[in-house]
């Protein structure tokens, strides 16, 4: 089910939050709304941790993760790690690592099996990827960006790229990531997709400028309509491309 | 891992892979379409943004009926016939201000009917602005101005006062013909230069020009100092005064003298001009006046050119004029040296035996005079000329030049023919001169027209004059006379006359000038 919320007045949610299927980071609000919206939804299932990142609250663009793990920049503070570490399910491995891209939300995008990265990213990194996120590593742009963080959201059962994306891009996206892509927009067509909304395997988090087009744009591709936490049914993986006409 | 999706580069170039644009969904109301910046569909965009916010609909423009102006403020009036580029140039500049204040930029305009007397002029313009991350739209966009009346500045003043002039232009020469005011009549009328005078005037001793603007005069000052040799003095009157703006109001009267000397004068130069137009003898024959007057040394077949500035150092008058030409016959001619050409007239040196008229067949009085004629005259030719053996002179120059000098009796001027048919094939135009009625004398009439005659006369004996002016078809011509004219009448070749305008019913031909 996808929700609409705001963080602070402001439609751009991916920022301030990072939702994967074992644990959702949350940044730390002046008012308790944007955490309270994540916990009516998500607390019985998983954690949701409130926390900063650098000092910052952009922790959504900042940290990388699955269910597998979570990388956080060179920026992260000793009391941050030890925090997180504490708070997040003991199966999840969370890793701190040094990257000069440290915006490691913008740089990469993963789901439980795929990820892909900025092109320039460094091959250490890439490895630490591979063991800490066990996932596999593709460097890819999208419609023309580098930023692949940003620029598209996906999760286990579907995913949203930028608007401009060519017709044979998005077809060998989709036989990379196994999962049905669509291009789409978000908050009343921003490109910017995966800063405007969050998502894992059965629910989203859109700004609330997120138009009832876009809304059901998102629900038809990542299948959330039936979506409950228990109810994840594992589909046959098969590149194939849904263009809603 | 796979590689990249980055395009091999190929032997030969670059590979560039084909990239199709998919089709999103409309992010309002869910249409497919082709991205675009603001990844709405077009009719969702101009439902949400309407860039002709702020754009004036209705302005004002001032409309002057009598001259049918715009007002283009702060003070100049522009003419534009209705729907015409100029007057939408007018209109578009009025809402121009507004317009890029808002950054919105005029794609096109055009004009929307509207009855000529509704006082209403509708425009529509097509709007283009940038809105929402970098997407250009255009609309459409009606604008009515409202046309208020308004007489301009110069219609209202010309109303108030309709002969208020605020220069005169005096043109004046001592001479007592009036010739040259024949002569510069016609330049005029050929150059145009007096279409801006409110009113010419006739008074005694010249012309009088009257314009509305200083720099109208100036302008028929400086087309006269060209072709005629003149002295001009300016003088101004104050009118009004307004002390807030210290906007001073004058009338100008601008003087010009026309140098006295005029062609075919005969001047007897003193011995200090004769010396410093290097030993001209002291007759002279004045030859032609431009802006510099052409002197003619009969004896030496000399031409000396004397500017205007030049000519206020001597002041010589002319000692006889064309009035007290008198006709000769000539006897016999011998030529003395062969014909030569100065500044395009040809003289000939010659030796003539001649008799006056009025004593032929009455006394044996004959002259032997040398004259530059001698390619004109043959015997039996009649001729005009100075009779100084029997004039009687009230001149200094003269007088001394008798003493000093031996002085011919007779100096032949120009061939005379016989008396022409009145009709002429050409006639000329005149201008619209106010008579001063309060001047007029009975003989002033008969006296015109005999000048007027003259000059005609003149006309067609010099190509050269009439090069310098406009002679039209004179329709009512009859050739009959065509029989009757004797072979040597020089007359004005019909390849130099202009078609004049004729407007009316039957097709009126436009003025061809052939050669």
């Amino acid at each position: 089910m996808a929700t609409r919320i705001q963080f602070e007045n402001n439609c751009e949610v991916g920022v301030f939050s990072k939702l994967t299927n074992a644990y959702c980071l949350v940044a730390i609000g002046g008012s308790e709304n944007f955490y309270s919206a994540f916990e009516a939804e998500l607390a019985d299932a998983i954690p949701v941790v409130k926390t900063s990142i650098g000092g910052t609250r952009i922790i959504g663009r900042l940290c990388v993760g699955n269910k597998n793990g979570l990388l956080l920049p060179h920026t992260t503070t000793d009391q941050e790690l030890q925090h997180l570490r504490n708070c997040l399910p003991d199966q999840v491995v969370v890793q701190r690592i040094d990257e000069r891209l440290s915006a490691l939300g913008n740089c990469i995008a993963c789901n439980d099996h795929v990820a892909l990265t900025h092109p320039d990213l460094d091959k250490a990194t890439e490895e630490f990827i591979a063991d800490v996120l066990g996932v596999e590593v593709f460097r890819q742009t999208i419609a023309g960006n580098i930023l692949v963080g940003s620029y598209c959201a996906f999760s286990n059962r579907g995913g949203l790229v930028h608007p401009h994306t060519s017709v044979e891009d998005l077809d060998e996206l989709s036989t990379l990531l196994q999962v049905p892509l669509v291009a789409g927009t978000v908050n009343r067509g921003s490109e910017v997709i995966a800063a405007g909304m969050t998502v894992n395997d059965w629910t989203a988090f859109c700004g609330s400028d997120t138009t009832a087009t876009e809304l059901s744009v998102i629900e038809s591709v990542f299948k959330l309509r039936e979506g409950q936490p228990t109810a994840i049914v594992e589909d046959m993986r098969k590149s194939l491309i849904d263009s809603y006409v | 891992m796979l590689p990249g999706s980055a395009p091999a580069a190929g032997g030969t170039g670059m590979f560039v892979p084909a990239a199709t644009a998919g089709t999103v969904l409309c992010c309002m109301c869910g249409v497919s379409m082709q991205p675009n910046p603001a990844n709405m569909c077009a009719r969702c965009l101009r439902a949400r943004v309407d860039i002709t916010e702020g754009v004036p609909r209705h302005a004002a423009v001032v409309y002057c009926p009598d001259c049918s102006t715009y007002l283009q403020p702060p003070r100049s009036w522009l003419r534009a016939t209705p729907e015409s580029p100029e007057l939408m140039q007018i209109l578009l500049r009025r809402i121009n201000r507004p317009l890029a204040r808002l950054r919105v930029s005029l794609s096109g305009a055009e004009f929307v009917f509207s009855e000529p007397h509704s006082k209403r002029l509708r425009l529509k313009l097509r709007l283009r602005r940038e809105v929402l991350h970098g997407i250009v739209l255009e609309q459409t966009h009606p604008v009515e101005f409202v046309v208020h009346d308004r007489l301009c500045d110069s219609c209202s003043r010309a109303q108030a006062n309709p002969d208020q002039w605020v220069a005169v232009v005096q043109l004046r020469q001592h001479v007592p013909h009036r010739r040259t005011f024949l002569y510069l009549e016609q330049l005029l009328l050929k150059h145009g230069q007096a279409s801006l005078a409110i009113r010419v005037a006739a008074a005694p001793g010249g012309l009088d020009f009257f314009f509305g603007s200083r720099s109208h005069a100036a302008r028929l000052v400086d087309f006269l100092a060209t072709v005629a040799p003149i002295q001009t003095s300016t003088a101004k009157q104050l009118v009004s005064h307004d002390t807030k703006s210290s906007v001073y109001n004058y009338k100008y009267t601008i003087s010009v003298e026309i140098c006295p000397i005029c062609r075919e004068d005969l001047i007897a130069l003193g011995p200090q001009a004769s010396r410093d137009m290097g030993g001209l003898g002291p007759l002279v024959l004045c030859v032609k006046v431009t802006n510099a007057i052409a002197l003619l040394d009969p004896l030496t077949l000399r031409v000396h050119h004397l500017e205007e500035k030049k000519y206020r150092v001597y002041n010589f008058k002319a000692a006889l004029t064309s009035k007290q030409l008198v006709e000769y016959i000539v006897l016999d001619i011998e030529q003395e040296s062969p014909e030569i050409s100065i500044d395009g007239s040809r003289y000939q040196l010659a030796y003539a035996q001649v008799a006056r008229v009025s004593d032929f067949g009455k006394n044996d009085t004959i002259f032997t005079v040398r004259t530059h004629l001698g390619h004109l005259l043959n015997p039996g030719d009649h001729a005009l000329g100075y009779d100084l053996y029997g004039a009687n002179l009230n001149d200094d120059d003269m007088d001394k030049a008798m003493t000093r000098y031996s002085l011919p009796e007779v100096v032949l001027v120009k061939k005379s023919y016989e008396k022409r048919p009145r009709t002429r094939r050409w006639k000329l135009k005149r201008l619209p001169v106010e008579e001063d009625a309060a001047n007029k004398a009975k003989g002033e009439e008969e006296k015109r027209l005999d000048e007027y005659e003259a000059f005609l006369r003149d006309l067609e004996l010099d190509p050269e004059m009439r090069f310098k002016m406009n002679l039209y078809k004179n329709e009512d011509y009859r050739s009959e006379m065509a029989s009757t004219v004797g072979d040597d009448i020089p007359t004005v070749p019909i390849e130099e006359l202009i078609e004049d305008l004729t407007l009316g019913d039957d097709e009126g031909d436009e003025g061809e000038e052939a050669a």
